[in-house]
């Protein structure tokens, strides 16, 4: 199929991949990207449940500034989409 | 640590990064100080340093034309910083901020506000599930790790931000599903006229829909997601035609999809401005309320400026040309000398502004739109709060922002009331028949931006930090 907007994947360079936890669960992720999108590449987007309804939810703004994202680094409430993933994380949802 | 400084701005993209540039180089020192790791706010935002290579894109060029030009001058350009606190002492400006967990102060004599915009989402059913993000949002993992949301996307909102994000979604080899837009092909032709003024920008977006229509991918003009169906991610989206004013109609339509980008338009980031004690001003054209500010930058408040988006939506472009001419203005304050020609910058700017508000007409959501707000949506992400809460706080007599927010908790959670506060002031207006206008935004408190107490150390003494009290009623 002809397309205008030519598909780039095969060009895009990453850097060497390092892997973490999130939840028992280990994560592959590439040096220098954050936990959200880490865990976005390995299909989870469930981060925590809301208060009141308990209700999934997961990354919204994507910038730092909804909190939807946070999750628990070394017992610290962090912004996944902020927080770089460094080899051997551990990192908490805050799911129920 | 302490640092002084002539100039300070907050906010590093085309407008604050150009404002610093200026003063920089007409003498002034100068600070940025920014949140992200790189400058070029989030329509230059860097990639991270997880992209080794990739292809430019127009974004990418001029993103790293500009923080070579920050490099090349004599500005401190403070990165991964995040002001909480702006104060007033003995004529100066003290900004509070924090640096991976340590606290810093900067001492300004004259202070820039170039914080930007935030993207207005209209709450609709379904749009808390895991998977739903803001377009803005998506432009954010696209630009700085190359990466997509899903595999069948959904695109939705107004103006030219959805076309964007379809066609990089398309470029990065994902999927969109569909697109879906309450604009209509003929507001479409109404704004070409005005986009004559950037005619690679106009050949740009051509590119887009032809490349989106050649592939197959279904837009539907005229619609809205009425509702985003699934349990704990999404799985489809019920999308339905809309009117005139934009409201939803009945008959409805399936679409399968496990992700969605959503948005309906920007709006000037206010914050800074309201803390730093500028009245706003209420300009739809520009995207809602914006900060009272002169075409120059200045503002009623000795030594304050703002530029770029902040001021109102005029996009990346005027927003460059705005930084310069505030940067001068600024300058102006501490020195005698500055020597720079305005007048070719003032007619730029304004045709720069022609087309970016052309762009803002096509997103400013109309009317029928808060009709996607159901008695049982969450408004309020942070506190789970319904229309339905809300609107009871209401009926107890809260008639304001402020008061709802005291009643219900609605905008004191961590977000500080960023994604909820437009909506709620939209309800207020529909249900006391008043304008928006008349319905003013609530009073931000400090911290700006939330601060983890366990982040903090250093100097820093935790009963510094404000903690936001109850707004008055
Ligand atoms: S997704 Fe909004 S703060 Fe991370």
């Amino acid at each position: 199929m002809m397309r205008l907007i030519p598909n780039h994947t095969s060009q895009i360079k990453r850097a060497k991949e390092i892997s973490f936890r999130f939840d028992g669960q280990t994560i592959k992720a590439h040096q220098g990207e954050t936990i959200l999108v880490a865990l976005m590449g390995n299909g989870i987007k469930h981060l925590r449940d809301a208060p009141v309804d308990v209700k999934p939810r997961g990354a919204f703004c994507c910038i730092g500034l909804c909190q939807e994202c946070v999750v628990k680094v070394d017992g610290q409430l962090v912004e996944s989409c902020r927080k770089i993933a460094t080899d051997g994380l551990v990192v908490q949802s805050l799911r129920q | 640590m302490i640092k002084t400084c002539d100039v300070a701005i907050i906010g590093a993209g085309p407008a604050g990064a150009n404002a610093g540039i200026m003063a920089a180089s007409q003498g002034c020192r100068t600070i940025i100080i920014d949140e992200q790791a790189k400058a070029g706010g989030q329509i230059w935002r860097a990639k991270s340093a997880a992209i080794k290579s990739a292809p430019n894109t127009p974004e990418t060029i001029d993103g790293d034309r500009l923080r070579a030009s920050i490099d090349a001058s004599n500005v401190t350009h403070i990165a991964n910083a995040r002001v909480w606190q702006i104060e007033r002492e003995l004529e100066k400006w003290v900004l509070r901020l924090i640096i991976n967990g340590r606290s810093e102060k900067i001492v300004s004599k004259v202070l820039i506000l170039a914080t930007g915009a935030r993207e207005y989402v209209q709450p609709t059913p379904g749009w808390t599930l895991p998977g739903v993000i803001g377009l803005a949002g998506a432009t954010a993992l696209i630009k700085q790790d190359l990466v997509i949301p899903g595999k069948k996307i959904v695109v939705s909102g107004t103006g030219p931000l959805i076309f964007y994000v379809a066609s990089e979604i398309r470029r990065l080899g994902g999927e969109v599903s569909a697109i879906v837009t309450p604009n209509s092909p003929v507001d479409w032709m109404y704004a070409i006229p005005s986009m004559f003024s950037r005619p690679e920008l106009l050949w740009r977006g051509f590119v887009w829909v032809a490349d989106l229509l050649l592939s197959g991918t279904p837009i539907f003009w005229r619609n809205v997601i009425k509702q985003i169906d699934g349990e704990t991610k999404v799985q489809s989206v019920t999308v339905s035609k809309v009117n005139n004013d934009w409201s939803p109609l009945d008959q409805k339509r399936l679409i399968e999809a496990d992700s969605v980008c959503i948005g309906y338009g920007l709006q000037a980031a206010t914050e800074t401005s309201q803390l730093s004690g500028i009245d706003l001003k209420h300009q739809p054209e520009l995207g809602g309320w914006v900060p009272e500010v002169w075409e120059n930058g200045e503002t009623a408040i000795d030594g304050l400026f703002v530029c770029g988006d902040g001021t109102g939506i005029r996009g990346a472009a005027a927003a460059e040309i705005h930084g310069k001419l505030v940067g001068l203005s600024a300058a102006e304050i501490i020195t005698s000398n500055v020597n720079f020609p305005r007048s070719a910058l003032l007619t730029s700017f304004r045709r720069a502004s022609r087309f970016g508000m052309a762009m803002t007409a096509l997103s400013i959501p109309r009317k029928g739109l808060q009709k996607l707000t159901t008695d049982k949506t969450i408004m309020c992400r942070c506190e789970s709060l319904r229309r339905c809460d809300i609107e009871h706080q209401m009926e107890a007599g809260a008639a304001t922002i402020n008061a709802i927010k005291s009643g219900s908790r609605a905008g004191m959670g961590p977000c500080g009331g960023k994604y909820c506060q437009t909506a709620i002031a939209k309800l207020i207006a529909e249900k006391e028949h008043r304008t928006e206008a008349e319905i003013i935004p609530p009073t931000p408190r400090p911290p700006l931006r939330p601060v983890p107490a366990s982040e903090l150390s250093g100097e820093f003494e935790y009963t510094d930090l404000p903690i936001p009290k109850p707004a008055p009623l």
